[in-house]
């Protein structure tokens, strides 16, 4: 059937905030789907909470809402728009969820709007887990014996007949959220218990436990005509039990026969058949007996998922752009195969290379959370990389983590081989490194085999790496052949150098002299049976290369490398805004990057793409490639975060130039000595401050300075080893906790700085060319200084600043752009304190707030910064109408205001104990994502905010709370006014006192620690039985808090509103007016149209 | 077996056009020629391997890793493996599979099959791709050392496809029958151009009692054993060159007998019913190939392996110049339009120039075998001949 006539608009719903098991990857999918949907010439309609994504870009749909997605909220959108139909298939479970809630509130069939890409009954089939497994087993497939348990009880009587170790799966819910292996009854009662709640149909599934079975994914697509096509497979290096994104994936599959992997495909379109999937993808998860090949089907989702993107970017097959076609009504042989043009998409790609997948976990953020791997996934990001073989895309994938021992090495290992098997047996972050020493010191293959269940075919791989790295070190001299050997093997300059016990730079040198070079293969879906016209690239050390001469200017943009806690998706929206802008501006732009959940890495959003660790030497060597092909106007390093900002030092040192502000000017603000000269040269303050290398120097500025003193390492992003220190007993606790990180030495001094009570934050961020500053915007932060700028919220404009401050700030940022020498983007954050303007800091890249302010007030920063590093003005892109006349320092009354809201992991992280991780807000940034309210006053944006991050704040019930001594006073009035809207009150013996004295009725309940016998009811419990709606409570200081954990903790694992600031609570009070009455939905598109009628 | 320590054998492909890759002896170490063609599945390289339509050819897989699951008596698909030579990028070192019975490089050796490791087989790929298909040859061992003008030489001097009969390279030389394993409906005269296991497999499965007959018969003898139905397998060679098998299937034809072939047999009914067939540029070889179903207008992704095609129109119906009435093209790739299979219209015969047996790759056609048993069963019901 062609193209359906009947859908003229569509609501395409997002994912909303970045969170572990949802993340930019869907912003990959709805991007690609609302482009092809208006290619289409449909009108798109779009949803999505979070502002970081490139989707929510206004050019990507005619009508798009950064609104929470709610069904109220999407009523709303769908009644003022009145689409034909939704388009649920590309936002993850959370789209999923949504489409889900309005069928059954009966919205769809009220506004008569059909569901696209899947029907309700196919969701229903593939998720609900006791239907999807009659159905397997319907197409004479295996299933795991299982039982569906509702209550926690009923769940240890099926334990009986299923045995320990059991699996625990809650129904509708992602990314394996609530889910683990129970090895005893007491942690199948908790996680049980846990998962019951975290299933919104409180339900979960008990299965056989089939830990270390082989674990492979296929993904598949399907038409109207039941046409169906595999688009990959993917295996997982580690076997069953650790979940798959917290796995080593490889693809294609390696270790499958045609039979077993024909039988997988047979199994696959029987099900995706049965499931009803029929204008779209799905993924399929299989486990397989190693021993006697017994297949087991582990579940399906009925749309596209993370590994969607992953097959996407391993195969050239885009998942997401064919899915939005087929769900308007074309067949797989109506669409072209975009990468050879005269091929149809009704085929399977095959692949002539290796890709291979490695996580990227944040474990050094939460150091208190259980580290081991599970069926729960705990990664935050991952790295992509392809070679002409397994062990190079393994070696390049390890490098392509960018953290230190994520690669195999040949130095010191102290560690009896008895004692790397022990720790190998435990699949944690790093796993494959200690295989890899295991291997070294002599383990055997059959050894790892039995304490990994990791295929031989794949341990052997490790242990051909281990053999060219003796055969490496062994050698006379560096010959081409070994260098070769090492090179085709994915060996590093560095690792070559480590062997050779000589540098990185040196082995480059050799190699070069001996003309050892990669070439570059083309990602072509075919394995070159046809000529591919989509210059997607990856390196290989092989004899042809495939990059074609142009006689155009090239740019480079480096990207930000896989995501991680400070660093993801907003960096990729910029760098794929300057691709853009630069391509629009005549540039052949030419992106490296290495993350296959991003934008930036789509093979349409560059005009090269490069899919390569982002190294000095991966990097050096794209550079030379395209080099010999054309001109390089230079490098873009200031958009792609610390992962980029990083490498413009090494780059400029070989001769190759660096696009905008230069990498001294860049250490201008990082080096603390430099910056301050800036400072002082502009008469502006910043907190008393001093730098230290070692635990006696920063003593001495401490007490110079006087605490408390916030200390950070220099050069880091997102506030990694950032604390507030107390006394010099903390600050010895925290050089004992830093110590081995390699963040602080002499080359990595540690700034101590006066911390500022009481203070409020600003954030700017800029752009200068030079001659002329123009503002993004100011944006305040509602919670004080110290908490870091990525998990406050903050708003824009700023709510709270006068005219005169506002105006303090831009000069103060024009000081700051001047005396470093800024040419593109600049980010300050500030801090007013007792009415004195201190400096904080002064970043001179693109910050994380850029697409916020783009989407709050359509300054796109990102395009104008990459138009100035090649050289032109702010004045000719104002004039060129690529910029407002007038800057974000000047927001006229009648604007709208943008709240953005961090949305924080703590629920995904347990102890070993199986406790809660800590949730208190502090320098050191711990979320994982954002998401932003708007509306036409602050309490309406805030209140919004707040329900797209956690739901809102519940507009009736009990509240709890207990604060400092330092908030007693502050906390008063938002009591009263909870008290007046009717909530009942409870406060711990302190508060209650303070409370009552102020005429605001309070119950007075027992603190956790005071819980004498079984018969007092602390606050805890009263959480655990749901009796508390909401949860006021902010940390003392750093000593004392065992009482203010316990709350929170069980405020976290009871997804309770939970404030930990005044500040935020005071917004959240603020806003409840606001709430009672609905929310008004607005486009950005209508907002641009209101600010143009205003001009 | 570890390589970069021991140093390997060095071996060299060379192209008729004088290209030459430099990598590592594989298998056995020698001398071989063939025409060099590659072919793009993932997986199945045992049952490629065993192939006969293989026959004559220098195999190159697109795929790096091969040899990760070994070599097992289950997955070949006739008694040897059949190619001239084997080209592959990264020959595994531990064969990892529950069926895994022994290494592929001992396979290789046991059946004295030279081939080349280590080589960037992309740009060999991409080489054929753009120049076509060509004569070929790997040197290893003692033959590595002769100079590179007597390569070349050895090389060009090789038969070329074009206008080449291997029919009698890979038929049996004895008849030979298999009883059917389904609910038996009749009998099957295969005539064995280079047959598969699976193709006789599934023959058996749907019910017919299996005739496999040298290449060599007449058509008498076919028709002497009053079989139900007639079935060409596929193989390796030019049809232009299988005159004979053509006439055979014209007598058979002409006697009414049902009649199903596959690829080469498929080529062999183009020509019976009076029309050419021609070489293309690098062929069809993969387990990923589209093709239309033109009657249902589904796609099925298919396994396939052919140098040469059906050259007749994929629009409209003819009429066969040799007198069996309407003819229509019923299936053809949705890469480039080649034909993949034919139909008649006016008597029981079809052919496919893909592998509904896949072995390997996909099982979307397979139903093509239920649609022949239900064409023989129909025939015999119209009373046509006694399929029982």
């Amino acid at each position: 059937m062609p193209k359906r006539d009947d859908i003229n608009s569509v609501l395409v719903i997002g994912s909303g905030p970045i969170v572990i098991g949802q993340a930019c990857e869907f912003d990959y999918s709805g991007t690609q789907a609302c482009r092809v949907l208006r290619e289409e010439g449909v009108r798109v309609i779009l949803v999505n909470s979070n502002p970081a994504t490139i989707m929510t870009d206004p050019d990507f749909a005619d009508a798009t809402y950064i609104e929470p997605i709610t069904p109220e909220i999407l009523e709303t959108i769908i009644a003022k728009e009145r689409p034909d139909a939704i388009l649920p298939t590309l936002g993850g479970q959370t789209a999923l969820n949504a489409a889900i809630a309005l069928h059954e509130r009966g919205i769809l069939t009220k506004y008569n709007v059909e569901l696209i890409g899947a029907k309700f009954e196919a969701i229903q089939k593939g998720e609900d887990r006791q239907i999807f497994k009659q159905l397997v087993l319907d197409a004479g497939a295996d299933v795991a014996k299982s039982y569906i348990a509702h209550t926690v009880e009923e769940a240890v009587g099926f334990a009986e007949d299923l045995g320990y170790p059991l699996v625990v799966r809650p129904s509708f819910t992602m990314g394996g959220l609530g889910s683990g292996f129970a090895y005893t009854e007491e942690e199948l009662r908790r996680i049980v218990g846990d998962g019951l709640h975290q299933s919104p149909t409180t339900e979960v599934l008990l299965e056989e436990s089939i830990l270390g079975w082989k674990e492979y994914e296929l993904e598949m697509m399907r038409d109207t005509a039941d046409n169906t096509v595999v688009v990959c497979s993917i295996e997982n290096v580690d076997p069953v039990g650790v979940h798959t994104g917290d796995s080593i994936t490889v693809a294609p599959a390696l270790t499958l026969t045609d039979r077993e992997y024909q039988k997988l495909r047979d199994i696959g379109i029987d099900i995706i058949r049965a499931v009803g999937v029929d204008t779209g993808g799905c993924n399929i998860q299989f486990a397989i007996d190693p021993a006697n090949g017994r297949i087991i089907v582990i579940e399906m989702n009925p749309r596209v998922s993370r590994s969607s993107a992953l097959a996407s970017k391993a195969t050239g097959f885009p998942i997401a752009k064919i899915a939005a076609k087929l769900a308007l009504g074309y067949r797989l042989d109506e669409i072209p195969n975009d990468i050879t043009k005269v091929t149809p998409a009704s085929f399977e790609p095959t692949l002539d290379y290796v890709v291979v997948k490695v996580p990227r976990f944040a474990f050094e953020k939460f150091p208190k959370a259980d580290a081991r791997l599970t069926t729960t996934m705990k990664s935050v990001g991952e790295a992509m990389a392809i070679g002409r073989n397994y062990a190079s895309a393994l070696q390049k994938a390890l490098r392509s983590l960018e953290k230190r021992g994520s690669s195999f090495h040949w130095g010191t290992e102290t560690r009896s081989v008895e004692e790397l098997l022990e720790v190998a047996e435990v699949p944690t972050d790093g796993r494959i490194v200690t295989v890899q020493q295991a291997l070294r010191k002599g383990a055997s293959i059959e050894q790892l085999f039995e304490a990994t269940k990791i295929d031989p075919w794949f341990l052997d791989q490790i242990v051909l790496i281990n053999e060219i790295a003796d055969a490496v070190a062994a050698s006379d001299t560096l010959d081409t052949e070994i260098l070769r050997t090492a090179k085709d093997h994915g060996f590093s300059d560095a690792q070559i150098g480590e062997l050779r016990g000589f540098g990185e730079a040196d082995v480059r040198k050799v190699r070069h002299i001996l003309g050892v070079r990669p070439v570059f293969k083309t990602v072509d879906t075919c394995a070159g049976e046809f000529p591919a016209l989509t210059p997607y690239h990856y390196s290989s050390y092989d004899q042809e290369t495939e990059v074609v001469a142009s006689d155009r200017k090239k740019v480079v943009i480096l990207g930000s490398g896989p995501n991680r806690i400070g660093q993801g998706v907003e960096f990729d929206y910029s760098c794929v805004h300057a691709s853009f802008a630069l391509s629009e501006a005549g540039y052949e732009t030419i992106m490296i990057n290495c993350n296959p959940e991003t934008v930036s890495t789509d093979y349409d959003t560059s005009d090269r793409l490069y899919f390569e660790p982002l190294t000095l030497e991966d990097v050096l060597e794209i550079i030379h490639a395209e080099s010999q092909s054309g001109e390089l106007v230079g490098v873009v390093v200031q958009l792609g975060g610390q992962t980029a900002l990083g490498l413009a030092k090494g780059l400029e040192a070989e001769g190759i130039p660096i696009l905008g502000t230069s990498p001294t000017a860049i250490d201008l603000a990082e080096e603390r000595g430099l910056f301050s000269g800036i400072l002082a040269d502009a008469g502006l303050l910043a907190p008393r401050n001093g730098v230290a290398i070692d635990f006696a120097g920063a003593v001495v500025v401490a007490e110079e300075i006087g605490y408390p003193v916030l200390v950070r390492p220099s050069y880091v992003l997102g506030g990694r080893g950032m604390e507030i220190i107390y006394d010099s007993g903390s600050l010895a606790d925290y050089f004992t906790r830093m110590q081995g990180q390699g963040i602080i030495g002499p080359s990595h001094p540690l700034l101590v700085d006066r911390f500022l009570d009481d203070a409020i934050e600003i954030d700017v961020d800029a752009i200068y060319d030079g001659h002329e500053l123009y503002i993004g915007g100011v944006m305040e932060h509602i919670e004080e200084a110290g908490v870091h700028s990525g998990d406050s919220s903050c708003t824009l404009p700023p709510v709270t600043l006068g005219r005169a401050e506002i105006d303090r700030v831009r000069d103060a940022t024009l000081a700051i752009a001047k005396g470093i020498g800024v040419r593109g983007l600049l980010n300050v954050q500030f801090a007013i304190g007792a009415g004195v303007l201190y400096v904080l800091e002064a970043n001179p890249r693109a910050s994380r707030t850029v697409p916020f302010v783009a989407k709050a007030l359509g300054i796109t920063l990102a395009k104008a910064a990459s138009l100035i590093m090649v050289g032109t003005t702010i004045a000719e892109l104002k004039a060129a109408g690529k910029l407002p006349e007038i800057d974000g320092s000047r927001v006229p009354i009648d604007s709208p205001v943008a709240v953005k809201e961090a949305v924080l992991p703590f629920n995904r992280f347990r102890t070993q104990e199986g406790l809660i991780v800590d949730s208190v807000l502090g320098p050191e940034m711990r979320s994982t994502g954002e998401v932003m309210g708007i509306d036409r006053d602050f309490p309406r944006a805030f209140a919004k905010s707040q329900l797209a991050a956690y739901g809102g704040i519940p507009l009736t019930g009990t509240v709890f709370v207990s604060v400092s001594d330092r908030d007693k006073r502050a906390v008063i009035l938002p009591m009263l006014r909870l008290s007046q809207l009717g909530y009942t009150i409870m406060a711990t013996e302190g508060t209650a006192e303070v409370l009552r004295r102020n005429g605001i009725g309070a119950t007075v309940v027992a603190k956790f620690s005071e819980k004498a016998d079984e018969s007092v009811d602390t606050v805890v419990d009263l959480i655990r039985r749901e009796e508390v709606q909401i949860v006021i409570n902010t940390p003392n200081g750093r000593t004392a808090r065992a009482d203010g954990y316990e709350i929170r903790a069980a405020a976290v694992a009871g997804d309770l509103p939970l404030f930990t600031t005044i500040a935020e609570l005071a917004a959240a009070v603020g806003s409840i007016d606001s709430i009672r009455t609905g929310f008004e939905v607005t486009s950005l598109q209508e907002y641009a149209a209101q600010r143009t009628a205003a001009l | 077996m570890s390589y970069p320590t021991s140093t390997p054998a060095p071996a060299v492909l060379v192209l008729e056009d004088g290209t030459r890759y430099v990598g590592r002896a594989y298998g056995r170490q020698g001398q071989t020629l063939g025409e060099i063609v590659f072919a793009t599945g993932m997986t199945g390289y045992q049952e490629t391997l065993t192939d006969p339509s293989y026959a004559g050819q220098i195999v190159l897989m697109t795929a790096p890793h091969i040899g990760n699951t070994g070599a097992n008596d289950e997955d070949m698909e006739s008694s040897r493996i059949w190619v001239a030579g084997f080209v592959v990028r990264e020959p595994a070192r531990v064969p990892s599979n529950f069926r895994s019975q022994r290494t592929l490089e001992a396979e290789l050796e046991s059946h004295d099959i030279v081939g080349i490791s280590g080589i960037d087989t992309r740009a060999i790929t991409r080489h054929i791709r753009s120049k076509g298909a060509m004569r070929s040859g790997i040197f290893s061992g003692d033959r590595y050392d002769i100079s590179e003008s007597e390569q070349l030489e050895l090389v060009r001097g090789g038969a070329s496809m074009r206008g080449r009969n291997l029919s009698d390279d890979v038929s049996t030389v004895e008849p030979y029958s298999l009883p059917a394993t389904g609910e038996r409906i009749g009998s099957v005269a295969v005539l064995d151009l280079g047959v598969k296991t699976s193709t006789l497999n599934y023959l058996a499965e749907r019910g017919f009692e299996v005739f496999v007959l040298p290449q060599s018969v007449t058509a008498e003898h076919v028709l002497s054993l009053k079989p139900s139905a007639l079935f060409f397998s596929n193989g390796p060679g030019d049809p232009a060159a299988s005159d004979a098998h053509v006439t055979l299937l014209q007598e058979v034809l002409r006697a009414g007998v049902p009649y199903f072939g596959i690829c080469f047999g498929n080529q062999l009914l183009g020509r019976a019913l009076g029309f050419g067939t021609y070489k293309l540029p690098f062929g069809h070889r993969g387990i990923n190939q589209p093709v239309l179903d033109k009657a249902t207008g589904r796609v099925e992704i298919t396994s396939q392996n052919h140098g040469f095609a059906v050259d007749m129109p994929i629009e409209g119906v003819h009429e066969s110049k040799t007198g069996f009435g309407k003819v229509e093209v019923s299936h053809y790739s949705l890469n480039d339009q080649v034909v993949e299979g034919i139909r008649c219209l006016d008597i029981p015969a079809f052919s496919v120039q893909y592998h509904p047996e896949s072995a390997s790759g996909p099982h979307d056609a397979n139903y093509l075998f239920d649609r022949f048993r239900d064409v023989v069963v129909a025939h015999a019901a119209a009373g046509a001949g006694d399929a029982k």
